[in-house]
């Protein structure tokens, strides 16, 4: 595939020329492949939201008590870096489609060492809890031993665990994506004029954490009534 | 000037000078198709001789041949290997690949690479499955369902099966997507949605579906995992979970596969009866918006497999009334279909009489269909043979026939070479009356009673057992006759011409046959529609130097 790609032409009945679109170079193609996939994420996570809307309408109480029990500033914290992450992201998207590399690459590095403290502080957390007891297969998540929790709450961390464990395995990816792209806009793969593997990686970093918007106040803040005395 | 294998490797990675590597790692469509027809036919005949192997034991009450464990081990086997291996990206993997960039006039699929990376992921699944078979306990016990809790407690290799089917899943999400922006971007120049061949309609709404419906069996096949390892309980009623819900999410996404199976296959259908009835097609957009309609009504039926299993009554009529619903885009193809051939010079070659045995056994397949929509019929009528029969004749008799049809409509054009067409016809014949004999008594011990998936029965079932068992001697010999028609046909027959069956659709206007590499020379200004006949022949016609129209 090393042969300079050139647009052919399709000439109709009165002799007009039309520019044949080919896979080479399709931006919009990419774009449109990139949407598509994205749709796929939230299908996949709307499925779990699913699970957990089904299991939190047969225990709603346990679903409070459990959801109160975690720590609302830990992740009151991580959602606001990833949005702030999400701002650099496209600040840097921007940056490339002016032509300034340089301000674009600082972006990137800026998107990443956000996403790794958001992992940083998503790994306090889950320690904390384990420290609790709370953790998949340990102490208080397992069934028939004296500390179990009821159903309900045994659910929700199942999901909790599920569900942030995906999502912090999509940042994970998301990082590893980031420098990809930073060595491609070294080799000078991706340029101003040539930026549609950014282009998707906002798109995705940008799906990542539009997921994590959802996945906060149903975890977190669904029992912050209980906790600050008003339902 | 076209380019050949040998200037261009047209490889995924570097240059390979050998022949085996340049089809390994090759990026294009065509080959990557007829590589996944290799491979799916492989597994398509284990399943097969699996299916044989339970013929066998059922051919008495009692046991004959293998064990009640073996027995479920071998249904699952059937069914995994047909479901997820075969039928599911069957027509869209080999004639998906293989045929719809040519139908819409463009050089490859949107992503290439993707492609041959979604190809070796498509293997990488198969290969899990086989390992299933030989670690451990064996292969799962479970039924291709996979239905918890049993799912979550039995021994046997489960969760490989299941990480085998979400890697699958994997490859079919991606195909759909690459055919979709395939669809949407590299139409030749002045085709609209509405001037693309309707196999190509059928490829679209499939896709829409692969998108959007196989990511909810990931996830859910996901949580069972984690449901095995670490216990969250999310489906095992004994850890707070419902078994039920798995069912909808598993149903979720395999009704809509079951339309995923189907619509490309009435997209071949569509291709060949307005081909060999020499007419425009009836109502073409009434085929295409039936296919879009038919994908989009199919996501809100999935309750009527739980009709049994513990839901509302208000929630059973509901999905009984839209099950119903779903019959009338489906009908209405066939009305097109029949109402093309009416005064059309009709010529009967093989893919013809492919279709028109199709138009039968999947009219039972379908009405039995609504028999079982109906919520009293079907608390009769659950896991018996009747719906292993309904779903026999639509899947089989529907699908895998539509796509044999399809194997000898474009056998001349992948090949460059007809079979022997008096030999592919006896071989429809022996395949149509076995088809019969194997799965219409299925109806009747059903009826009577006759559950699905026992490997066991009482002595009156026997006579029907016995019936089927001749029926699948005869269907299988029918079936390897085909293959050997089709093998002689590569290797001896006469060449055929870049378009045998005086077809309109664009693939038929190819420089050479089998097609060159990036396909067309020279791409056309498409202002017709597909199948535009006048008295018997076809209207457009082009100058192949430059593919301009010359009519």
């Amino acid at each position: 595939m090393s042969h300079e790609y050139v647009p052919e032409i399709a000439t109709d009945r009165e002799g007009n020329e039309h520019v044949v679109q080919g896979w080479q170079g399709d931006f919009y193609g990419g774009k449109l492949g990139f949407w598509m996939f994205m749709l796929t994420e939230v299908l996949m996570f709307g499925a779990m939201f699913l699970v957990l809307a089904y299991y939190n309408t047969l225990h709603p109480q346990d679903f409070i008590d459990a959801s109160a029990s975690l720590n609302r500033w830990l992740g009151g914290t991580n959602t606001v870096i990833l949005l702030v992450s999400a701002l650099t992201m496209g600040l840097g998207l921007l940056k490339m489609r002016v032509g300034d590399v340089k301000g674009a690459k600082l972006m990137i590095w800026a998107t990443i060492l956000l996403a790794a403290v958001f992992l940083i502080i998503k790994g306090f957390e889950w320690t904390a809890e384990y420290n609790h007891g709370i953790f998949l297969m340990h102490d208080k998540l397992l069934v028939g031993t004296e500390n179990s929790l009821p159903f309900g709450q045994k659910l929700f961390f199942g999901m909790y665990f599920t569900m942030t464990g995906l999502h912090g395995f999509h940042i994970i990816i998301g990082i590893g994506l980031m420098l990809w792209l930073l060595k491609r806009i070294n080799a000078g793969k991706v340029s101003q004029d040539h930026h549609i593997l950014y282009w998707n990686i906002a798109l995705y970093w940008d799906i990542v954490h539009l997921i994590w918007v959802f996945v906060f106040p149903y975890f977190y803040m669904i029992g912050a009534g209980g906790v600050t005395g008003g339902h | 000037m076209s380019k050949t294998y040998f200037d261009e490797t047209h490889c995924a990675i570097g240059h390979p000078k050998s022949t085996f590597m340049q089809w390994m790692l090759t990026v294009d469509h065509k080959r990557i198709g007829l590589m996944y027809a290799a491979v799916m036919f492989t597994f398509f005949f284990v399943a097969v001789f699996t299916a044989l192997l339970m013929r066998f034991e059922l051919f008495a009450p009692g046991q004959q041949f293998i064990d009640g464990p073996t027995f479920n081990q071998a249904f699952t086997l059937h069914g995994v290997i047909m479901i997820f291996l075969f039928i599911i990206p069957g027509i869209p993997a080999i004639f998906g690949n293989i045929v719809m960039p040519l139908m819409i006039g463009a050089k490859d699929v949107s992503f290439p690479r993707l492609n041959w990376a979604t190809f070796w992921l498509y293997i990488l699944g198969c290969c899990v499955a086989l390992a299933s078979l030989f670690i451990g306990e064996g292969v799962a016990d479970t039924g291709w369902t996979f239905y918890a809790p049993y799912s979550l407690n039995t021994d046997t290799n489960v969760i490989m099966a299941l990480t085998a089917a979400f890697i699958l899943g994997f490859a079919s999400i991606l195909t759909g997507l690459n055919f979709l922006v395939t669809i949407h971007r590299l139409r030749a120049p002045g085709m609209t949605f509405f001037k693309m061949p309707l196999f190509v309609w059928g490829i679209y709404a499939t896709a829409w579906i692969q998108l959007l419906a196989t990511p909810v069996i990931g996830i859910t096949l996901i949580l069972a995992v984690m449901e095995k390892y670490f216990g969250i309980g999310i489906f095992d009623p004994s850890k707070g979970g419902d078994p039920v819900l798995f069912q909808h999410l598993f149903w979720i996404y395999s009704h809509p596969a079951v339309y995923l199976m189907i619509l490309p296959a009435f997209g071949i259908m569509s291709e060949i009866i307005p081909t060999f009835s020499r007419k425009e097609i009836f109502g073409y957009r009434t085929i295409a918006l039936s296919s879009a309609s038919i994908a989009g009504i199919g996501y809100l039926v999935w309750g009527h497999h739980l009709y049994t299993s513990g839901m509302s009554d208000v929630a059973k009529s509901v999905f009984s009334f839209l099950t119903f619903f779903v019959a009338i885009p489906t009908g209405v193809k066939f009305y097109d279909w029949i109402a093309t051939m009416y005064q059309g010079k009709i010529v009967l070659s093989t893919p013809m009489i492919w279709g028109l045995g199709t138009i039968i056994t999947f009219a039972i397949g379908g009405i039995t269909g609504i028999t079982i929509t109906m919520i009293g019929v079907d608390i009769h009528l659950q896991d018996t043979y009747y719906s292993v029969a309904h779903f026999h004749y639509a899947i089989l008799g529907g699908v895998v026939f539509l796509m044999f049809a399809g194997m000898h409509y474009w056998f001349p054009l992948i090949t460059g070479k007809m079979y022997k067409e008096t030999h592919a016809k006896a071989a429809f014949y022996i395949q149509f009356v076995g088809f019969n004999l194997l799965w219409f008594p299925m109806f009747i011990a059903g009826w009577y009673g006759m559950p699905r998936r026992y490997f066991d029965y009482l002595p009156e079932f026997q006579i029907y057992h016995q019936v089927s068992f001749y029926g699948a001697l005869i269907f299988v010999s029918g079936l390897i006759y085909m293959f050997w028609t089709f093998y002689r046909g590569w290797t001896k027959g006469e060449p055929s011409g870049t378009n045998p069956w005086n077809a309109t659709t664009l693939e038929w206007h190819m420089p050479s046959s089998p097609p060159p590499l990036e396909n067309h020379s020279k791409v056309p200004y498409v202002d017709f529609n597909p199948y535009e006949y006048h008295h018997g022949e076809p209207v457009v016609k082009f100058n192949y130097e430059t593919m301009q129209r010359i009519d």
